[in-house]
Protein backbone atom coordinates (compact mmCIF):
# COMPACT_ATOMS: atom_id res chain seq x y z
CA UNK A 1 0.00 0.00 0.00
CA UNK A 2 2.65 2.02 0.30
CA UNK A 3 3.46 2.68 -3.35
CA UNK A 4 0.26 4.92 -4.07
CA UNK A 5 0.84 6.20 -0.92
CA UNK A 6 4.23 7.62 -2.39
CA UNK A 7 2.77 8.67 -5.56
CA UNK A 8 -0.21 10.90 -3.53
CA UNK A 9 2.35 12.62 -1.43
CA UNK A 10 4.71 13.29 -4.57
CA UNK A 11 1.61 14.58 -6.39
CA UNK A 12 1.24 16.96 -3.05
CA UNK A 13 4.65 17.92 -2.55
CA UNK A 14 5.35 18.77 -6.70
CA UNK A 15 2.15 20.44 -6.87
CA UNK A 16 4.08 22.93 -4.21
CA UNK A 17 7.42 22.75 -5.44
CA UNK A 18 6.97 23.38 -8.84
CA UNK A 19 4.59 26.17 -8.33
CA UNK A 20 7.03 27.72 -5.86
CA UNK A 21 10.16 27.82 -7.97
CA UNK A 22 7.78 29.49 -10.60
CA UNK A 23 6.37 32.00 -8.07
CA UNK A 24 10.12 32.74 -7.48
CA UNK A 25 11.28 33.42 -10.69
CA UNK A 26 9.19 36.85 -10.27
CA UNK A 27 11.57 37.92 -6.87
CA UNK A 28 13.25 41.10 -8.10
CA UNK A 29 11.49 41.66 -11.25
CA UNK A 30 7.86 41.80 -10.42
CA UNK A 31 5.44 44.87 -11.09
CA UNK A 32 6.27 46.56 -7.86
CA UNK A 33 8.09 46.22 -4.67
CA UNK A 34 4.89 45.69 -3.01
CA UNK A 35 4.28 42.68 -5.34
CA UNK A 36 8.09 41.45 -5.54
CA UNK A 37 7.50 40.78 -1.77
CA UNK A 38 3.99 39.00 -1.38
CA UNK A 39 5.34 36.98 -4.51
CA UNK A 40 8.22 35.63 -2.84
CA UNK A 41 6.43 34.91 0.78
CA UNK A 42 4.10 33.13 -1.22
CA UNK A 43 6.89 31.45 -2.82
CA UNK A 44 8.21 30.70 0.06
CA UNK A 45 5.17 28.98 2.07
CA UNK A 46 5.02 27.06 -0.92
CA UNK A 47 8.47 25.59 -0.46
CA UNK A 48 7.78 25.09 3.28
CA UNK A 49 5.12 23.11 2.67
CA UNK A 50 6.96 20.93 -0.28
CA UNK A 51 9.39 20.23 2.14
CA UNK A 52 7.08 18.80 4.75
CA UNK A 53 5.27 16.22 1.98
CA UNK A 54 8.59 15.11 0.27
CA UNK A 55 9.76 14.29 3.47
CA UNK A 56 7.16 12.57 4.53
CA UNK A 57 7.24 10.77 0.55
CA UNK A 58 10.81 9.50 1.81
CA UNK A 59 9.62 8.36 4.95
CA UNK A 60 7.09 6.12 3.48
CA UNK A 61 8.85 5.23 0.18
CA UNK A 62 11.81 4.25 2.84
CA UNK A 63 14.74 4.28 0.68
CA UNK A 64 16.52 7.01 2.34
CA UNK A 65 15.61 10.17 -0.12
CA UNK A 66 14.50 13.33 1.88
CA UNK A 67 12.85 16.14 0.38
CA UNK A 68 16.03 17.68 -1.17
CA UNK A 69 16.83 14.32 -3.02
CA UNK A 70 13.09 13.80 -4.49
CA UNK A 71 13.32 17.46 -5.40
CA UNK A 72 16.64 18.08 -6.88
CA UNK A 73 17.35 14.19 -8.16
CA UNK A 74 14.10 13.11 -10.51
CA UNK A 75 13.45 14.02 -13.86
CA UNK A 76 10.37 15.14 -15.64
CA UNK A 77 8.74 12.15 -15.75
CA UNK A 78 8.83 10.95 -11.84
CA UNK A 79 7.14 14.61 -10.95
CA UNK A 80 3.92 14.22 -10.64
CA UNK A 81 2.65 17.77 -10.26
CA UNK A 82 -0.48 18.78 -12.68
CA UNK A 83 0.39 20.69 -15.40
CA UNK A 84 -1.26 23.95 -14.35
CA UNK A 85 2.00 24.71 -12.13
CA UNK A 86 4.47 24.28 -14.68
CA UNK A 87 2.86 26.59 -16.96
CA UNK A 88 5.29 29.71 -17.47
CA UNK A 89 4.69 32.80 -15.39
CA UNK A 90 3.89 34.95 -18.48
CA UNK A 91 2.73 38.18 -17.69
CA UNK A 92 1.89 39.37 -13.79
CA UNK A 93 -1.99 38.56 -14.82
CA UNK A 94 -1.27 35.17 -16.43
CA UNK A 95 0.87 34.46 -12.61
CA UNK A 96 -2.02 35.49 -10.96
CA UNK A 97 -4.58 33.73 -13.01
CA UNK A 98 -3.13 30.56 -12.76
CA UNK A 99 -1.98 30.98 -8.51
CA UNK A 100 -5.75 32.12 -7.93
CA UNK A 101 -7.24 28.80 -9.74
CA UNK A 102 -4.54 26.80 -8.11
CA UNK A 103 -5.20 28.15 -4.72
CA UNK A 104 -8.79 27.64 -4.99
CA UNK A 105 -8.50 23.98 -5.87
CA UNK A 106 -5.59 23.76 -2.99
CA UNK A 107 -7.72 25.11 -0.35
CA UNK A 108 -10.51 22.75 -1.00
CA UNK A 109 -8.09 20.17 -0.66
CA UNK A 110 -6.39 20.60 2.24
CA UNK A 111 -9.70 21.53 3.95
CA UNK A 112 -10.58 17.98 2.64
CA UNK A 113 -7.02 16.57 4.15
CA UNK A 114 -7.67 17.85 7.55
CA UNK A 115 -9.45 15.04 8.08
CA UNK A 116 -7.16 12.44 6.62
CA UNK A 117 -6.73 9.22 8.31
CA UNK A 118 -3.72 9.71 8.02
CA UNK A 119 -2.39 11.74 11.08
CA UNK A 120 0.81 13.23 9.37
CA UNK A 121 -0.79 13.75 6.27
CA UNK A 122 -3.56 15.55 8.72
CA UNK A 123 -1.16 17.85 10.37
CA UNK A 124 0.44 19.27 6.91
CA UNK A 125 -2.50 20.32 5.83
CA UNK A 126 -3.78 22.01 8.46
CA UNK A 127 -0.76 23.90 8.98
CA UNK A 128 -0.88 24.44 4.94
CA UNK A 129 -4.38 25.44 4.81
CA UNK A 130 -3.48 29.04 7.18
CA UNK A 131 -1.12 29.86 4.59
CA UNK A 132 -3.15 29.24 1.59
CA UNK A 133 -6.72 30.62 2.90
CA UNK A 134 -4.45 33.77 2.97
CA UNK A 135 -2.96 32.81 -0.94
CA UNK A 136 -6.23 33.07 -2.08
CA UNK A 137 -7.60 36.17 -0.16
CA UNK A 138 -4.92 37.74 -2.00
CA UNK A 139 -4.93 36.13 -5.61
CA UNK A 140 -9.23 36.94 -5.40
CA UNK A 141 -8.61 39.91 -4.91
CA UNK A 142 -5.82 40.57 -7.28
CA UNK A 143 -7.85 38.98 -9.97
CA UNK A 144 -11.34 41.13 -9.13
CA UNK A 145 -8.77 44.01 -9.41
CA UNK A 146 -7.37 43.43 -12.92
CA UNK A 147 -10.27 41.38 -14.30
CA UNK A 148 -12.76 45.28 -13.23
CA UNK A 149 -9.90 47.29 -13.95
CA UNK A 150 -8.59 49.24 -17.35
CA UNK A 151 -9.43 47.51 -20.58
CA UNK A 152 -5.88 46.68 -20.77
CA UNK A 153 -5.53 44.47 -17.98
CA UNK A 154 -9.05 43.34 -18.03
CA UNK A 155 -8.19 42.04 -21.23
CA UNK A 156 -5.34 40.03 -20.50
CA UNK A 157 -6.55 38.60 -17.29
CA UNK A 158 -9.55 37.59 -19.92
CA UNK A 159 -6.70 35.65 -21.95
CA UNK A 160 -4.84 34.53 -18.77
CA UNK A 161 -7.82 32.90 -18.27
CA UNK A 162 -8.49 31.43 -21.95
CA UNK A 163 -5.22 30.44 -21.77
CA UNK A 164 -5.24 28.44 -18.29
CA UNK A 165 -8.61 27.26 -18.38
CA UNK A 166 -7.50 24.08 -20.24
CA UNK A 167 -5.61 23.07 -17.50
CA UNK A 168 -7.76 23.24 -14.46
CA UNK A 169 -9.64 19.79 -15.71
CA UNK A 170 -6.53 17.75 -14.74
CA UNK A 171 -6.68 18.70 -10.80
CA UNK A 172 -10.23 17.11 -10.49
CA UNK A 173 -9.50 13.76 -12.41
CA UNK A 174 -9.45 10.68 -10.46
CA UNK A 175 -7.72 7.51 -11.37
CA UNK A 176 -6.35 4.42 -8.77
CA UNK A 177 -3.95 6.00 -6.85
CA UNK A 178 -6.80 8.42 -5.73
CA UNK A 179 -8.96 5.48 -5.29
CA UNK A 180 -6.47 3.85 -2.83
CA UNK A 181 -6.42 6.85 -1.34
CA UNK A 182 -10.04 7.37 -0.55
CA UNK A 183 -10.34 3.55 0.20
CA UNK A 184 -8.44 4.47 2.89
CA UNK A 185 -9.24 7.50 4.28
CA UNK A 186 -6.77 9.23 3.34
CA UNK A 187 -7.93 11.83 0.83
CA UNK A 188 -10.68 12.58 -1.01
CA UNK A 189 -12.04 11.88 -4.36
CA UNK A 190 -10.69 14.92 -6.34
CA UNK A 191 -13.74 15.30 -8.46
CA UNK A 192 -15.94 15.86 -5.16
CA UNK A 193 -14.28 19.18 -4.72
CA UNK A 194 -15.35 20.40 -8.14
CA UNK A 195 -18.82 21.18 -7.67
CA UNK A 196 -17.56 24.11 -4.58
CA UNK A 197 -15.07 25.02 -6.86
CA UNK A 198 -17.27 25.76 -9.53
CA UNK A 199 -19.59 27.54 -7.50
CA UNK A 200 -16.45 29.89 -6.40
CA UNK A 201 -14.72 30.39 -9.58
CA UNK A 202 -18.14 31.73 -10.90
CA UNK A 203 -18.90 34.12 -8.38
CA UNK A 204 -15.29 35.38 -8.48
CA UNK A 205 -15.44 35.56 -12.08
CA UNK A 206 -18.63 37.46 -12.30
CA UNK A 207 -16.93 40.29 -9.60
CA UNK A 208 -13.96 40.23 -12.05
CA UNK A 209 -16.13 40.74 -15.05
CA UNK A 210 -14.63 37.56 -16.83
CA UNK A 211 -15.69 35.41 -18.67
CA UNK A 212 -15.61 31.76 -18.21
CA UNK A 213 -14.48 29.66 -21.25
CA UNK A 214 -17.34 27.10 -22.03
CA UNK A 215 -15.05 24.38 -23.48
CA UNK A 216 -14.24 21.46 -20.54
CA UNK A 217 -11.53 20.19 -22.61
CA UNK A 218 -8.52 19.41 -20.07
CA UNK A 219 -5.17 18.92 -20.72
CA UNK A 220 -3.84 16.17 -18.66
CA UNK A 221 -0.28 14.30 -18.18
CA UNK A 222 1.14 16.24 -14.96
CA UNK A 223 -0.43 14.24 -11.96
CA UNK A 224 0.09 11.18 -13.84
CA UNK A 225 3.37 11.98 -14.92
CA UNK A 226 2.61 10.28 -18.42
CA UNK A 227 3.14 13.74 -20.14
CA UNK A 228 4.43 16.68 -19.30
CA UNK A 229 4.89 20.03 -21.15
CA UNK A 230 7.79 20.89 -22.74
CA UNK A 231 8.33 23.66 -19.80
CA UNK A 232 8.77 21.26 -16.60
CA UNK A 233 11.90 20.15 -18.40
CA UNK A 234 13.19 23.98 -18.83
CA UNK A 235 12.15 24.92 -15.26
CA UNK A 236 14.08 21.86 -13.70
CA UNK A 237 17.39 22.19 -15.57
CA UNK A 238 17.59 25.58 -14.29
CA UNK A 239 16.45 24.43 -10.62
CA UNK A 240 18.43 21.00 -10.42
CA UNK A 241 21.34 22.28 -11.86
CA UNK A 242 23.38 23.28 -8.74
CA UNK A 243 22.57 19.49 -7.33
CA UNK A 244 23.19 17.72 -10.47
CA UNK A 245 27.24 19.53 -11.29
CA UNK A 246 28.30 19.11 -7.83
CA UNK A 247 25.56 16.28 -6.27
CA UNK A 248 25.58 16.80 -2.37
CA UNK A 249 27.34 20.13 -2.14
CA UNK A 250 26.94 22.00 0.95
CA UNK A 251 28.19 25.27 1.82
CA UNK B 1 21.55 12.45 39.08
CA UNK B 2 18.18 12.88 39.43
CA UNK B 3 17.66 16.21 42.03
CA UNK B 4 20.82 17.96 39.59
CA UNK B 5 17.73 18.33 37.29
CA UNK B 6 16.48 21.58 36.57
CA UNK B 7 12.59 21.86 37.15
CA UNK B 8 10.70 22.77 33.95
CA UNK B 9 10.32 26.00 35.22
CA UNK B 10 13.81 27.02 35.34
CA UNK B 11 14.67 25.56 31.70
CA UNK B 12 11.03 28.16 31.06
CA UNK B 13 12.93 31.27 32.39
CA UNK B 14 15.64 30.13 30.18
CA UNK B 15 13.70 29.82 27.42
CA UNK B 16 12.42 33.04 27.99
CA UNK B 17 15.33 34.72 27.80
CA UNK B 18 15.73 33.49 23.87
CA UNK B 19 14.77 36.80 21.31
CA UNK B 20 13.16 35.94 18.29
CA UNK B 21 15.98 36.06 15.84
CA UNK B 22 13.83 38.27 13.29
CA UNK B 23 11.86 40.15 15.97
CA UNK B 24 14.42 40.12 18.83
CA UNK B 25 11.74 42.52 20.79
CA UNK B 26 10.56 39.61 21.82
CA UNK B 27 10.74 36.17 23.23
CA UNK B 28 10.69 32.47 22.05
CA UNK B 29 8.06 32.31 24.60
CA UNK B 30 6.10 35.71 24.03
CA UNK B 31 6.33 33.87 20.37
CA UNK B 32 4.14 31.10 21.74
CA UNK B 33 6.18 28.36 19.60
CA UNK B 34 7.23 26.68 22.32
CA UNK B 35 4.67 24.09 23.01
CA UNK B 36 5.76 21.49 25.45
CA UNK B 37 9.14 21.19 28.20
CA UNK B 38 9.53 17.76 29.74
CA UNK B 39 12.18 15.31 31.44
CA UNK B 40 12.25 12.24 29.61
CA UNK B 41 14.35 10.22 32.03
CA UNK B 42 17.22 12.39 31.62
CA UNK B 43 16.59 13.58 28.34
CA UNK B 44 15.17 16.88 27.82
CA UNK B 45 11.96 17.40 25.44
CA UNK B 46 11.66 20.66 23.77
CA UNK B 47 8.83 21.24 21.93
CA UNK B 48 8.52 23.52 19.09
CA UNK B 49 5.72 24.58 16.66
CA UNK B 50 6.69 26.80 13.48
CA UNK B 51 5.16 29.91 12.47
CA UNK B 52 5.45 29.63 9.05
CA UNK B 53 5.98 26.54 7.16
CA UNK B 54 9.15 28.10 4.74
CA UNK B 55 9.88 30.34 7.32
CA UNK B 56 13.49 30.59 7.70
CA UNK B 57 13.65 31.67 11.41
CA UNK B 58 12.80 28.74 12.14
CA UNK B 59 16.15 26.43 11.76
CA UNK B 60 18.18 29.11 13.59
CA UNK B 61 15.01 29.26 16.00
CA UNK B 62 15.69 25.47 16.93
CA UNK B 63 19.99 26.04 16.46
CA UNK B 64 19.45 29.17 19.27
CA UNK B 65 16.94 26.84 21.92
CA UNK B 66 19.81 24.22 21.66
CA UNK B 67 22.57 26.81 22.33
CA UNK B 68 20.77 28.47 25.29
CA UNK B 69 19.90 25.12 26.75
CA UNK B 70 23.38 23.47 26.51
CA UNK B 71 25.16 26.68 27.40
CA UNK B 72 23.40 26.23 30.60
CA UNK B 73 24.53 22.50 30.89
CA UNK B 74 21.89 20.71 29.59
CA UNK B 75 23.92 17.58 27.34
CA UNK B 76 20.90 15.00 26.34
CA UNK B 77 18.58 17.32 24.29
CA UNK B 78 15.95 16.37 22.36
CA UNK B 79 13.89 19.23 19.78
CA UNK B 80 10.98 17.58 18.16
CA UNK B 81 8.81 19.39 15.87
CA UNK B 82 5.12 19.57 15.77
CA UNK B 83 2.57 20.53 13.16
CA UNK B 84 -0.87 20.00 14.85
CA UNK B 85 -2.50 21.95 16.52
CA UNK B 86 -1.03 24.85 13.82
CA UNK B 87 0.96 28.14 15.29
CA UNK B 88 -1.73 30.54 15.83
CA UNK B 89 -1.19 34.32 16.67
CA UNK B 90 -3.80 34.01 19.41
CA UNK B 91 -0.84 32.33 21.44
CA UNK B 92 1.78 35.30 21.47
CA UNK B 93 1.39 36.61 25.36
CA UNK B 94 0.34 39.68 26.12
CA UNK B 95 3.39 40.80 27.00
CA UNK B 96 5.02 39.77 23.87
CA UNK B 97 1.81 41.88 21.85
CA UNK B 98 3.03 45.01 24.21
CA UNK B 99 7.15 44.15 23.08
CA UNK B 100 5.81 44.47 19.16
CA UNK B 101 3.81 47.19 19.37
CA UNK B 102 6.63 49.15 21.39
CA UNK B 103 9.09 48.27 18.78
CA UNK B 104 6.90 49.59 16.09
CA UNK B 105 4.97 46.55 14.64
CA UNK B 106 1.57 46.51 15.64
CA UNK B 107 0.41 43.44 17.11
CA UNK B 108 -2.54 40.75 15.56
CA UNK B 109 -5.84 41.75 15.83
CA UNK B 110 -8.73 39.12 15.20
CA UNK B 111 -10.61 42.35 13.31
CA UNK B 112 -7.71 41.77 10.42
CA UNK B 113 -6.14 44.75 10.33
CA UNK B 114 -4.11 47.00 12.98
CA UNK B 115 -5.56 48.75 15.64
CA UNK B 116 -3.63 51.74 15.29
CA UNK B 117 -0.56 53.07 14.20
CA UNK B 118 2.19 51.65 16.27
CA UNK B 119 4.14 55.20 16.46
CA UNK B 120 1.56 58.00 16.73
CA UNK B 121 -1.70 56.28 17.94
CA UNK B 122 -3.93 56.85 14.85
CA UNK B 123 -6.86 54.53 13.83
CA UNK B 124 -6.62 56.03 10.48
CA UNK B 125 -4.44 53.67 8.70
CA UNK B 126 -4.18 51.74 5.01
CA UNK B 127 -2.99 48.30 4.11
CA UNK B 128 -0.27 48.52 1.49
CA UNK B 129 0.24 44.69 1.04
CA UNK B 130 -0.39 41.49 2.37
CA UNK B 131 3.37 40.28 3.11
CA UNK B 132 6.14 41.75 4.65
CA UNK B 133 9.57 41.55 5.26
CA UNK B 134 8.88 38.19 6.62
CA UNK B 135 6.24 35.50 6.10
CA UNK B 136 4.52 36.71 9.79
CA UNK B 137 3.93 40.60 8.51
CA UNK B 138 2.01 42.48 6.08
CA UNK B 139 2.79 46.18 5.07
CA UNK B 140 0.55 48.69 6.42
CA UNK B 141 0.64 52.63 6.14
CA UNK B 142 -0.41 55.44 8.52
CA UNK B 143 -2.41 58.04 7.14
CA UNK B 144 -1.76 60.57 9.64
CA UNK B 145 2.06 60.47 10.47
CA UNK B 146 2.26 58.79 7.29
CA UNK B 147 4.55 56.42 8.09
CA UNK B 148 4.87 52.86 6.83
CA UNK B 149 4.68 50.36 9.67
CA UNK B 150 4.69 46.09 10.03
CA UNK B 151 1.33 44.59 11.29
CA UNK B 152 1.82 41.34 12.72
CA UNK B 153 -0.89 39.07 10.59
CA UNK B 154 -3.14 37.23 12.42
CA UNK B 155 -3.29 33.60 11.38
Amino acid sequence: MSEPLFEFLCRMGDNTLVLGHRVSEWCGVAPVLEEDIALANTALDLIGQTTLWLNLAGEVEGKGRDADALAFRRDVWEFRNVLLVEQPNGDFGQTMMRQFLFDLWHKGMLTALQDSSHDQIAAIAEKSLKEVTYHLERTTDTVVGLGDGTDESHDRMQNALDRLYPFVGEMFVSDAIDTAMMAEGIAPDPADLRPAFDARLDEVLSDATLIRPTSDFAHKGGKSGQRHSEHLGHMLSQMQWLQRAYPDATW
Amino acid sequence: MVTDKPTTEVIWEWLDAVPDPEIPAISLTDLGIIRNVEWVGDTLEVTVTPTYSGCPATRIITLDIETALRDRGIEKLTLKTQLSPAWTTDWLTERGKERLEGYGIAPPQPAGGPQHCPLCKSSHVERISQFGSTPCKAQWRCQSCLEPFDYFKCI
